[in-house]
This record gives structure tokens, C-alpha cells and sequence, in this order.
């Protein structure tokens, strides 16, 4: 099993967190109330993730912030031997998600064996504090 | 195809300077100096004659506007910093639309790099979605490979077989990182240490310094000059957003690229089989095996084969990256997605050694990006201009 998982590593000095903007906001805090957050168009319907200031589908500016189920299937992965900066404890899993509702966000996958994984695997967020901010992470389902 | 203003401008000379991961005693300057002189010379004009210039060093920091005041040549035009093929193609535009009649374009990197315990600052990504997980340029691609794999079982073997025969190439170049290094085989690139899986040490590129440029004009003024020189036949770019900031999901941006190459290929009259040598980008194996099925030179999901079967070889039908690439020639800074350009003029004007030369070469395929990068650029060059 990965140690990557453990709140005190996962939450070491050094690590870098996120820096939220005007337009990204509304998603950290989301992730500090246990909720994750993503933009709806309330025009088209479409989901927009990384944050924009109007739809990417369709341009209008009618987008709000919804609550996602958090639920998701790994859409692909990489274990990751050669840490982005020595903080990092390697190996450690990184993913992209694709959420129940058609989005794809990058994160982390928890407590995982990192040789016996398989894209299509149902997972679940959780929330994961990093310095003053909270992190958005996935756990496989069983 | 209708020919377009394009098909008058030739690439007339160029010039690398030594690859290597750190140029003792040199930086960007020095470098990028080196580089102006050596295509001065080698196409025969002087300073004065240059009118367009799109030159850039990212350490020292000199800008083309800054550029364009060093050289003391009074130059009409001045390009964006942009490198690579879109800097070949905005000069090569310029010309057309009679901005300028001869642009040099380069670039040089040295001195920011200084190795330890993190990986290179300019592959790591400071955006918010991206850098609190620890992702990087290899982690973000190795989601294209994992989930090609995933979906058309293509084999950790084809990778390792792409980045053999890419680094053998290198080890034979006098100027590459990797000069006289000894063959490896595949095998090797597998029992090197994992990276981001299932990328392996040397399934990914290098980090160097060093520096290039080439000079660009139109086809009447090169016939006017002792060069040899080579023609643009068609280029396209597809781009799809920032690098680096949101998931590369595989379906959306998977076949990044398709739409450059066949914009490419349209101007040219000319498919994948016409192609002779394929300098492809070389961030990591993996993308060598997506680009020949994007481009359509095999089939989607068959280009783990395709790359087994010996056509990447110097002397198959489709050889790769003959200067090393990114993996073993140079990747210093943005000069060196331009050092894709120049690999391509080069083999065709035979200003290669001996040993890397393709035969009868007369049409090759440059380009730049991919599927993380969220861009890629295609470029095909040719011996003869297209009439």
C-alpha cells in the first residue's frame, strides 16, 4: 500500500497549496465545507472546470457553482517515482478524475496499491487540509 | 493544391551551437551570439542584410524588440516571442506580405537549471489545479500513455523502442547532449529507474543548455545566394488552451495536432506516405507513438506496432528524430522546439554526419507540442520548392 495517505504527509511544510483567485474562490471554500464545487451554465447546462468567466460551451455568462456528487471514475493515472519537489513522499498517485457529471479535475488517489490499479474504478472525494487551504483527493470505491 | 505565398519562402541557413546539460563558461548571450554568426556566415550576407528578427534569450532576458537594437541592423520587422514553428511560420508570413525579405529567428538557453533535488523549474507548473499534486510536464503526459495503453493495450516495449532509437541518434551527433554515448537497446530504457509510470528515466527528455537560429527568405533571394536552400511545403498549428493548467483528458485532446497536419499536408498535395524523415516532437516515447497515428501514418491504437515493426530506424521507412531530439540532442528552453525545424533543413540539405544521413531524403515533417501541452504544430519542409 501507498503511504501517500497519511494526513501528516500529505500536509507537510513545503508542500506547495493552492493559491485561489477571484474566479476560484468559490471552489476552496467548497473544499473547506466538504463540498465540491464546479460551474454550471445555466443556459446550456454544460459544466465548466478550471473556473472561466463565462461558458466554454456556449459563451453565456449565466454560470453558477454547483454542488458535484464527488463521485468518479479514475479516467487515467500515474505513479509518481521522481517526486515534482523533495516534500513530496514518492511514490505517490496522481489521477485525472472524470466526475459523475462528465467533468475531469487532476488530483490525488489515497491509500492505494499503486501496482494494482485499473482505469474505470469507481472513486469517491475527500477532503485533505493543505497548509490554509483544503484539497480535493479521491479514494477508490470497493 | 493551390500554391500560397508560403511556397516562395526557403529556410537558408543554420546554425546549432554544442548541446549539453550545463556550457561551462557560457550563458544565453554567449550562446545565442555564437548562433547569429554561424548563420551570417554560413549564408553569406552580412548583418545589415537581416530585416526581420524574432530572437530571444529567457535567462538574460533579452526580448526580440531588445534584440533588434543589439544587432544594429535597423530591422522593419520584429517577431513575438513565440519560438519554434509558429516563429517559422509568423516570419515566413511576414516575408510573404513583403514586412521583411530576410528574418532571423533563434534563441538560446543557459544557466537556469541547477539540477538537486526538484525537477526543472520550467516543468513545474505553478497553477492552482495543478501543483498541489505533485504534477509535472512527465506525470501530466504519462496520463495520454497510461490510458493508451489502457485502451489499446499498446506495450511498455514500443515506448522503450521509440526512445532507443531516438537516443542512439543522438549518441552519434558531435553537437548533442548525449555525443558518443553507447547504443542501448530497449531493454536498457526499461531497466532504467521509473520516472512517473510508465514513463522510465529514459523514456523522458533531457534538461540542457545551448543555443540555435536559422535565417529565413524568399525562394528569389536564396537563388541570388551560395545556400542550400530549403522550402516550406505546408504548416498548420492546433491549439487548445493554456499548457499545463487542466486535466489532458485523452478523448478531448488525444489527437492533438490532427488538424495542423492535415492543414499541412492540404498545402503541400502531399499524405504520410510522402514523408521521408519524421523530426517529431520528443518530450516523452510516448508521443512519438501518438503522433504517427494522429498524423496518419497507421491507424488509431496501432502505433505501438507501427513503431515495433522497423520503420523508426535510420534506415526504415519513416526515421525519427535523426538529431537525438529532446531525449539526447538538446532541450534548452523554447530554442529547442526551433532545433525541430533545423533538424528537418538540415538532414534535407545533408548538413548532417554521415552516419545520421537519410538517403535520398526530400521531404521531412517537423513539429512542436502535444497532447499535455495542449498544442502541437506541424511544419513539412522539402528540397524543392513547390511549384
Amino acid at each position: 500500500m501507498s503511504t501517500w495517505g497519511n494526513t501528516e504527509l500529505l500536509n507537510k511544510p513545503g508542500l506547495p497549496e493552492p493559491r485561489p483567485t477571484e474566479l476560484s474562490k468559490p471552489f476552496w471554500e467548497g473544499c473547506k465545507q466538504g463540498e465540491l464545487r464546479v460551474q454550471q451554465c445555466q443556459d446550456c447546462k454544460g459544466y465548466v472546470f478550471t473556473p472561466e468567466v463565462a461558458c466554454t460551451h456556449c459563451l453565456s455568462d449565466q454560470l453558477q457553482w454547483v454542488s458535484s456528487s464527488g463521485k468518479g471514475t479514475l479516467y487515467s493515472y500515474t505513479v509518481i517515482h521522481r517526486p515534482q519537489r523533495p516534500e513530496f513522499e514518492a511514490p505517490y498517485v496522481a489521477v485525472i478524475i472524470e466526475l459523475s457529471e462528465g467533468w475531469h479535475m487532476l488530483s490525488n488517489l489515497l491509500d492505494c496499491d499503486p501496482d494494482n490499479l485499473t482505469i474505470g474504478s469507481p472513486v469517491q472525494v475527500e477532503f485533505v487540509p493543505r497548509g490554509e487551504q483544503v484539497l480535493p483527493m479521491f479514494r477508490l470505491q470497493s | 493544391m493551390p500554391r500560397n505565398s508560403l511556397h516562395d519562402i526557403a529556410i537558408i541557413a543554420t546554425h546549432n551551437t554544442r548541446q549539453a546539460r550545463r556550457l561551462e563558461g557560457e550563458n544565453d548571450m554567449s550562446l545565442i551570439m555564437e548562433a547569429i554568426r554561424g548563420v551570417i556566415a554560413q549564408a553569406g550576407i552580412k548583418a545589415t542584410d537581416i530585416d526581420g528578427v524574432n530572437v530571444n534569450t529567457p535567462v538574460w532576458g533579452l526580448s526580440p524588440r531588445e534584440a533588434s537594437q543589439l544587432l544594429g541592423t535597423q530591422p522593419r520587422w520584429v517577431g513575438n516571442d513565440f519560438m519554434g514553428i509558429a516563429a517559422v511560420m509568423e516570419a515566413a508570413g511576414a516575408i510573404a506580405t513583403g514586412q521583411a525579405e530576410m528574418v532571423l529567428v533563434g534563441s538560446a538557453q543557459a544557466g537556469e537549471y541547477g539540477g538537486g533535488g526538484a525537477v526543472a523549474p520550467w516543468t513545474r507548473p505553478t497553477h492552482e489545479f495543478v501543483e498541489s499534486y505533485g504534477l509535472y510536464t512527465a506525470a501530466e503526459f504519462a496520463f495520454s500513455a497510461q490510458r493508451h495503453m489502457h485502451l489499446y493495450g499498446t506495450k511498455q516495449e514500443a515506448l522503450a523502442e521509440v526512445a532507443a532509437t531516438v537516443r542512439n541518434n543522438g549518441a552519434r551527433h558531435p553537437l548533442a547532449s548525449c555525443y558518443g554515448k553507447d547504443p542501448i537497446t530497449a531493454d536498457d530504457v526499461l531497466a532504467s529507474r521509473m520516472v512517473a509510470s510508465p514513463f522510465h528515466l529514459l523514456d523522458c527528455c533531457l534538461t540542457s543548455e545551448g543555443g540555435a537560429a536559422l535565417l529565413i527568405t524568399t525562394a528569389e533571394r536564396a537563388r541570388d545566394l551560395d545556400v542550400d536552400p530549403i522550402y516550406i511545403l505546408g504548416a498548420g498549428t492546433d491549439r487548445q488552451g493554456l499548457s499545463y493548467t487542466r486535466a489532458p483528458v485523452w478523448d478531448t485532446y488525444g489527437a492533438i495536432g490532427q488538424r495542423a497536419a492535415k492543414r499541412a499536408y492540404g498545402q503541400a498535395g502531399m499524405g504520410p506516405g510522402d514523408i521521408d524523415v519524421c523530426e517529431f516532437y520528443d518530450p516523452f516515447s510516448f508521443e512519438i507513438i501518438r503522433q504517427f497515428e494522429t498524423f496518419g501514418f497507421c491507424d488509431l491504437g496501432e502505433g505501438g506496432d507501427f513503431v515495433m515493426d522497423g520503420n523508426i530506424g535510420l534506415d526504415g521507412k519513416f526515421p525519427i528524430v535523426t538529431n537525438g531530439g529532446l531525449m539526447s540532442f538538446g532541450h534548452a528552453g523554447t530554442v529547442q522546439m526551433l532545433q525541430k525545424v533545423i533538424a528537418a533543413v538540415e538532414q534535407l540539405a545533408g548538413r548532417v554526419p554521415d552516419a545520421l544521413k537519410v538517403p535520398g531524403a526530400e521531404v521531412a515533417m517537423a513539429t512542436n507540442g502535444g497532447s499535455a501541452a495542449l498544442f502541437c504544430d506541424v511544419m513539412i519542409l522539402g528540397r524543392e520548392q513547390l511549384q
